[in-house]
């Protein structure tokens, strides 16, 4: 059998694709299986209930960040964290890194996590990444950390012993009851979801699966959160980030 | 910083055209509480809902609703409005516990 050598070359460059990047290729966001209504809520700033959190997250910004940053130079910010924070010796997601910012810089008090107030300021800065591709923070002491968020991903935990990977790796796509099991990127945090009515994070969402496996959640704020954050972002690293997102 | 009772986004096209039917979309914050729900020690959370909107364009009334508990929290209203002059679109928004919230847009007819 002779084939034609461009063909056979095609051939082995899609296999090689294949082999290497077939998670990659394969990625969904939780935005391309949404009905069209739910979509069209995303699309349309108009529509996105979160930008009523963005109005405030921007108020918020002009009173008490502006005088040190501009909007536009926290482009880089929703894509990059959660990043390697030298002085406290490991990462910070970009709610830790707000706070840390109001402490250090604008002497206010650290904002409670998941309140209307860090909420509104995450989804504000986040929206500054709005179209860029996730750009996870590629320096090398974040590797053990990385590590462990995997690790912590594939560990069976709670009543139910699943861990995370076995549903959003092993079976993301398929149903879980009626519902669509994502592949888990966190590419639209913090989002509007219809089903809290209301903005939140992405560590209300990993408590939401934890308590749904009967596992006692972590806290928000907590290593373990932070480790796992890390570990999705480089999971979803080149994706386009959505942020705010809304989900059903 | 005196916050607003209500936070709302109001959107219109800033300019038209004589005679060109419009959307204005209006996105409300706020829970919709329904007076049905218990809480967490099981007494009943009392309703507190946004009731009415009407939207006047110089003063005429050119859209109302009335809302009820059934609908969600946030809720987003959009209806059509044809231009036929410049003006201003006044919306007016009265619910429980007081709330009582004017919004205003500009729309240049040309």
């Amino acid at each position: 059998m002779r084939l034609p050598l461009a063909t056979l070359l095609l051939a082995a460059i899609v296999a090689a694709a294949g082999m290497a990047g077939a998670n990659a290729e394969n990625r969904r966001s939780g935005f391309d299986d949404m009905s069209p209504s739910t979509q069209a809520l995303q699309r349309e700033d108009t529509q996105n209930p979160a930008m009523l959190w963005v109005q405030d997250g921007e108020q918020r910004f002009n009173a008490d960040c502006a005088r040190c940053h501009s909007a536009q130079s926290l482009g880089a910010a929703g894509a990059r964290h959660p990043a390697w924070d030298a002085a406290a010796g490991k990462p910070l997601t970009l709610a830790g890194r707000i706070n840390q910012c109001r402490v250090r810089h604008v002497k206010a008090p650290a904002l409670a996590p998941e309140s209307e107030g860090l909420l509104a300021l995450e989804a504000f800065v986040a929206l500054q990444s709005r179209g860029r591709p996730i750009a996870p923070d590629s320096t090398p002491a974040l590797r053990p950390f990385v590590a462990q968020g995997e690790r912590l991903f594939k560990q069976r935990i709670g009543q139910l012993d699943f861990s995370c990977a076995q549903c959003h790796d092993d079976n993301a796509g398929r149903r879980l009851a009626g519902a669509l099991i994502p592949q888990a990127h966190p590419t639209g945090y913090p989002i509007y979801r219809l089903e809290w009515q209301g903005l939140g994070s992405l560590q209300r969402r990993l408590r939401n699966c934890m308590s749904g496996v009967r596992a006692e959640p972590y806290a928000y704020g907590s290593d373990e959160f932070t480790m796992i954050e890390l570990y999705l972002k480089q999971r979803a690293a080149g994706m386009a980030v959505e942020s705010p997102a809304v989900r059903p | 910083m005196k916050m607003a009772a209500l936070r709302t986004l109001l959107r219109v096209p800033a300019t038209a055209r004589p005679g060109e039917v419009m959307e204005v979309r209006l996105l409300m914050q706020h829970p919709m509480e329904t007076g049905f729900r218990p809480d967490a020690s099981g007494r009943t959370v009392p309703r507190n809902i946004l009731r009415r909107i009407e939207a006047r364009f110089e003063g005429e009334l050119v859209f109302a609703a009335d809302l009820f508990p059934a609908i969600t929290a946030n809720p987003y209203i959009a209806f059509p409005l044809r231009a036929t002059r410049s003006g201003t679109l006044t919306v007016t928004i009265e619910g429980d516990n007081g709330v009582a919230e004017r919004e205003t847009a500009v729309i240049t007819v040309a």
